[in-house]
């Protein structure tokens, strides 16, 4: 909200206080400020002229020269300018004059006339685009109101003091209004606020002979409707202060009445909207719910398609404007305008909301209805537009109102025990000051028995209960105020969860062996789970979808970190980071039901991956690490059939029956749809079942007293037949002092039949008791050699 | 015999002195004391002797053979020593030369933060929990007081999944989750990711993380408030940081306020890059509990208060380590991740 600090001090004394006081006061006291614009734009030497003449440049088509007159003399200027006319009061820049930009204007000669200075547009003088009125767009700034020659440009169009840019808080729309700020200005300074005096000094007629009738068929939509009529209105340019405050609080001057309801809305923040009464068929205007499918054109000449949700203003037959929101073409004020109606409503928050995101619509007006605005605010703001307009001559109030809908208003008090205050903010504050304070921002507050007793007013809807009325005392005594005190209580220990504590020993793990962590998007497009190769039927592909995604791309949460993961590994590869480790923990969602009804499962996993001068083992070890460090079995089982992963190189990770996950080589198919063309080892491991299968509680083995004894075995075996086969048929049959088999070699080629492979073992041997010695070694080692030619027809090679 | 005892030794020890090598004292220990020895050759021939002379020969010759055992110990260590100087002189190394690589990971920057702040938050006493990225509408809004025509809860705001469930666009739902499973007191800090609907860009992303902290019990009070926080900000960014408390709304907290901090530029003097007013702006928001949200967890306002706060873990992080653009943090480019 766009606070002109010179508008601002109409309604409260505050002369004293520097504009750093004022912004700081305010931002202490809930209005923050975020910035203070200064209206001081460095124009200096430019003043006010008027043009004696126009005559056209001999050597010029597009040039005139005009005679200025500025007070102490009368100045040439040649212009290109076409706006201009004779009589026309223009500001100009004199010789040496200097304009925002670090512009310098200085006597010259164009196209062999002298030119001494120039007219300047709004745009010249440092005004936004968007703020210049539309008869000074693309042209010079034509003053619409008399004033000396020769004065100063500054003065006249008020480039002087400063704005306040103010952060409004969601329930505070009282404080979308100069008047808003004032208050709250008086209660942060202890200074006096004053509304102001509204009346109007000469009415005619009577409202009925020109409005027949206003009712409300929609009391949920709107519930009060305050309508005035105002005749022999004559539609112009407003004067120049009243476009100018408007301006400096962020408007742009349309016409005077128009801009005198900007104004009312600024300085009270009640919208208004003022429309022709003579386009109202039957004279009447119904508020009532649009019908499904109607259609109206808008101001902005669109056609749009209302909806049975909306409110619209209507004459008898038609929609003329959408209330709260737009005014309709139809009933727009034009030039030729003379008798209007001036509506000024409360509308259902909500409904104006919605509507406005609807359609697309978004004006200072809707902006306001959407929120909570007081009820009570709609008569004193019509009458006070009313007032504005009389006072600019814009035209003649018509005596009388419409007032329909709710117009009873029930006081609302609330209590709150002066200690509890003391309780909540930790300071004590005297009771003197807390009712100084509350009646310092217009809640009338009392002392009955222990309890002060406050009186809402209607403009602080927001104010529902003790706590409430405690931040109100508490943010004008002032948050800097209250003393920091330690947590006082038991001292409790923090902890972390499990699972929260097994992460951490993953990631420290993980880093600790050079793996970068990565943080991707929970969500992800669902076209990544095709680029994985995964079925149709997978589980993988049922997966929740947000309605109202960011686009496609960001629609499916992911039931799988694969996809997060590859994204990242072919951005890496594609900016030639040759190798990478990486890993990522985070949640993944399914659910039993598609579309989800409640709250899916969200499964911590881990997700690693790695890429460049490595191979399947190393990716296995890594995996093997932790379930070592966690004292879970498993054991990797071929899979040939997910069509993410090669066929020959991938292994589902199990504990008993229980899957912990997978690993392998990413399919060569899948990294090419990804465009890598490194060979990427992915292992995906489900973290909640390593938190239910680790085993933390630990009891000392002693260490071995006597020595080991070591046989090393090279086995011939048909291809056929994976390691882990032949680990587990030794492991099985438990053979007597046998601590420990290792494989360490894989040999195929010179030497081995096609069709067989050599596999070199390392047996490892030793008694708790005693020291063993060969003979009883050569005895077990044989009959594994016997059994493993049984089981496999293997031999020793 | 004596004499000729007396020439070894006097060789011997002669020869001795002049050995630099293990190789020649052993040649010399083996042509002295060895099976074929001179020594031994000579003692073989005590046998022609007389009775009388032979013990004392005999005492004679051990002595020699003691010595020269003696001498050559002697010679043996300090050649080993001349020996092991001159190895060390050359197994001289470049030293300069780069170790060997080892690749070294890293924690992701986000994920550096959060732990830091959990781990600040837990030597205060507060328990660190969690909760689901997707959650209720009851949890994320309706419990935390949120108005039903708050902004917050439309769908250009939040993600849906169902008209219940969304992805939860704070952390706060952890607060409701946390008050109806326990009782007070409470003390807990909860950090995780968090989605808005907004587009990317240097200073937006649909997912961020934030970070909450939640105190329930009787007597808490503002002023705990602004010590906790003083307290959590010098340890975040350093002692001379000062906080400013700044009223402002938010449904679940009233009284509610964000909290500025000096800004990091210029520590508080003013410039370009704070506007002049010496603060970074909203850090973090905070406030007492709304009683309505008490309520809502079956906790009487009457008997007990509470705190909370909360920030962006990706502001911080951005600030901590001089980021500008948030973008960086979803990249996971390697070149960025192994700076951290």
């Amino acid at each position: 909200m766009l606070i002109p600090i010179n508008w601002l001090k109409e309604y409260v004394d505050i002369e004293d206080l520097s504009v750093r006081k004022l912004s700081d006061g305010l931002t202490m006291s809930g209005s923050h400020v975020d910035s203070i614009i200064s209206l001081n734009k460095g124009i200096r030497k430019v003043v006010v002229g008027k043009i004696l003449s126009l005559t056209s440049h001999m050597d010029a088509d597009n040039l005139r020269i005009a005679q200025v007159d500025v007070g102490s003399k009368v100045v040439q200027i040649v212009t290109g300018a076409l706006n201009i006319k004779s009589d026309d009061l223009v500001p100009i820049a004199l010789d040496g004059a200097f304009l925002p930009g670090n512009r310098i204007i200085n006597d010259t000669v164009i196209r062999g006339k002298a030119s001494q200075g120039m007219m300047c547009s709004y745009e010249e003088l440092g005004v936004e685009d968007k703020l210049v009125p539309k008869e000074s767009k693309n042209g010079i700034l034509i003053l619409p109101t008399e004033f000396e020659l020769g004065k100063d440009i500054n003065e006249v169009l008020g480039f002087q003091g400063s704005i306040l840019d103010i952060e409004i808080t969601f329930n505070r729309p009282d404080c979308l209004s100069i008047l808003g700020i004032a208050r709250e200005s008086a209660a942060t300074f202890e200074k006096k606020f004053s509304f102001p005096k509204i009346e109007i000094l000469k009415a005619e007629d009577e409202i009925g002979q020109y409005l027949k009738e206003v009712r409300i068929d929609s009391p949920d939509l709107c519930t009060r409707y305050y309508a005035k009529v105002i005749k022999d209105v004559k539609i112009g340019p407003s004067p120049l202060w009243l476009q100018r405050k408007i301006m400096d609080a962020g408007m742009r001057p349309v016409n005077n009445i128009v801009d005198a309801t900007n104004y009312v809305m600024i300085e009270m923040g009640q919208p208004l909207h003022a429309f022709d009464l003579e386009k109202m068929q039957d004279r009447k205007v119904i508020v009532r719910a649009a019908r499904d499918g109607e259609t109206i054109l808008t101001l902005d000449k669109e056609i749009r398609l209302l909806s049975s949700d909306m409110c619209v203003i209507a004459d008898q037959e038609n929609a003329q404007c959408i209330g709260g929101v737009m005014g309709g073409y139809e009933s727009e004020i034009t030039e030729n305008t003379q008798l209007i109606i001036m509506e000024c409503a409360n509308f259902n928050s909500k409904s104006i909301r919605f509507t406005s995101k609807k359609l697309g619509l978004r004006s200072e007006a809707s902006s306001r209805n959407e929120k909570s605005l007081s009820p009570q605010n709609v008569s004193y703001a019509n009458e006070r537009v009313c007032q504005i307009i009389e006072q600019i001559g814009a035209g003649t109030i018509v005596n009388g109102h419409y007032d329909v809908g709710v117009t009873d208003f029930i006081e609302k008090t609330v209590m709150m025990r002066p200690y509890k205050c003391d309780e909540l903010l930790g300071i004590r504050i005297d009771t003197d000051k807390k009712l100084k304070i509350l009646n310092s921002l217009e809640i009338e507050s009392r002392m009955e028995g222990e309890v002060i007793v406050s009186t809402i007013p209607h403009f602080r809807p927001d104010i529902e209960q003790e706590a409430d009325l405690i931040e109100e005392v508490g943010r004008i005594f002032g948050f800097e105020r209250i003393q920091p005190q330690v947590l006082k209580g038991n001292i409790l220990k923090g902890t972390r969860s499990d699972l929260g504590n097994l992460e951490e020993n993953i990631k420290s793990y993980l880093s600790g062996i050079g793996f970068c962590e990565i943080t991707t998007y929970s969500f992800i497009s669902p076209k990544k789970y095709a680029m994985l190769n995964i079925p149709q039927d997978s589980l993988l592909n049922r997966d929740i979808r947000i309605i109202n995604p960011l686009g496609e791309d960001f629609s499916s949460m992911r039931t799988t970190l694969m996809p997060g993961v590859m994204d990242v590994v072919a951005k890496n590869t594609n900016c030639g980071n040759k190798t990478g480790r990486l890993y990522e923990v985070g949640n993944i969602f399914r659910s039993e039901v598609i579309p989800v009804i409640d709250l899916p499962q969200e499964i911590c996993t881990l997700s690693m991956a790695m890429y460049g001068d490595t191979d399947y083992y190393q990716m296995k070890g890594v995996a093997d690490n932790i379930f070592r460090q966690y004292q879970i079995e498993v054991e990797y089982l071929s899979v040939n059939d997910n069509p993410s992963f090669h066929p020959g190189r991938t292994a589902g990770i199990y504990h008993n029956d229980i899957c912990l996950g997978i690993m392998g080589e990413i399919h060569p198919a899948v990294t090419k749809k990804f465009d890598i063309r490194e060979k990427v080892y992915i292992a995906e491991l489900n973290v909640e079942k390593i938190l239910s299968l680790q085993i933390t509680d630990r009891k000392y083995v002693e260490i071995p007293k006597f020595p080991s004894i070591t046989r090393d075995m090279a086995l011939v075996i048909a291809d056929e037949f994976e390691v882990g086969e032949v680990i587990k048929e030794i492991d099985g049959r438990n053979y007597e002092f046998l601590e420990k088999v290792k494989f360490f070699d894989m040999y195929k080629g010179k030497g081995i039949e096609e069709g067989f492979k050599s596999l070199a073992f390392s047996f490892v041997f030793r008694s708790k008791n005693r020291t063993l010695n060969d003979e009883e070694i050569n005895q077990i080692f044989n009959n594994i050699v016997r059994d493993l030619k049984k089981r496999f027809n293997a031999h020793l090679r | 015999m004596e004499e000729k005892l007396m020439r070894i030794q006097r060789d011997v020890l002669l020869q001795i002195e002049q050995v630099d090598n293990m190789k020649d004292l052993e040649n010399i220990r083996v042509q002295v004391l060895g099976k074929k020895g001179e020594l031994t050759s000579l003692l073989r021939t005590m046998g022609s002797l007389s009775f009388e002379e032979r013990p004392l020969i005999g005492k004679i010759a051990n002595e020699v053979r003691e010595i020269i055992n003696q001498k050559i110990e002697e010679a043996k260590s300090s050649i080993s020593i001349k020996q092991q100087e001159l190895d060390l002189i050359n197994e001289k190394i470049d030293v300069t030369i780069p170790g060997n690589f080892i690749a070294l990971g890293h924690r992701h920057p986000l994920m550096q933060v959060k732990r830091r702040l959990e781990d600040l938050f837990l030597s205060m006493g507060f328990d660190v929990v969690e909760g689901p990225e997707i959650d209720t509408v009851g949890n994320n809004f309706d419990d935390l007081n949120a108005p039903e025509d708050h902004p917050s809860r439309d769908k250009t705001d939040t993600f849906y999944i169902t008209e219940n469930l969304l992805l939860r666009t704070q952390t706060s739902p952890v607060q409701i989750r946390t008050m109806k499973s326990r009782k007070p007191p409470i003390r807990i800090v909860s950090a995780g990711r968090t989605f808005r609907f907004d587009d990317v860009d240097d200073t937006h992303s649909p997912m961020f993380h934030q970070m909450e902290c939640l105190v329930v019990d009787k007597g808490v009070t503002m002023a705990n408030l602004k010590d906790s926080i003083d307290k959590f900000v010098k340890v975040l960014f350093g002692e001379n940081m000062k906080t400013r408390f700044r009223p402002h709304n938010f449904p679940f907290t009233e009284p509610s306020a964000e909290v500025d901090v000096s800004c990091l530029k210029c520590m508080g003097t003013g410039c370009d890059a704070c506007n002049f007013t010496g603060w970074s702006m909203e850090l973090l928001g905070c406030g007492m509990v709304h009683p309505n949200v008490l309520r809502n967890c079956g906790i009487d306002p009457d008997v007990y208060s509470g705190y909370a706060f909360g920030m962006g873990i990706d502001r911080v992080t951005m600030v901590k380590y001089g980021l500008s653009d948030i973008r960086l943090l979803f990249d996971n480019d390697i070149r960025f991740l192994e700076q951290f």
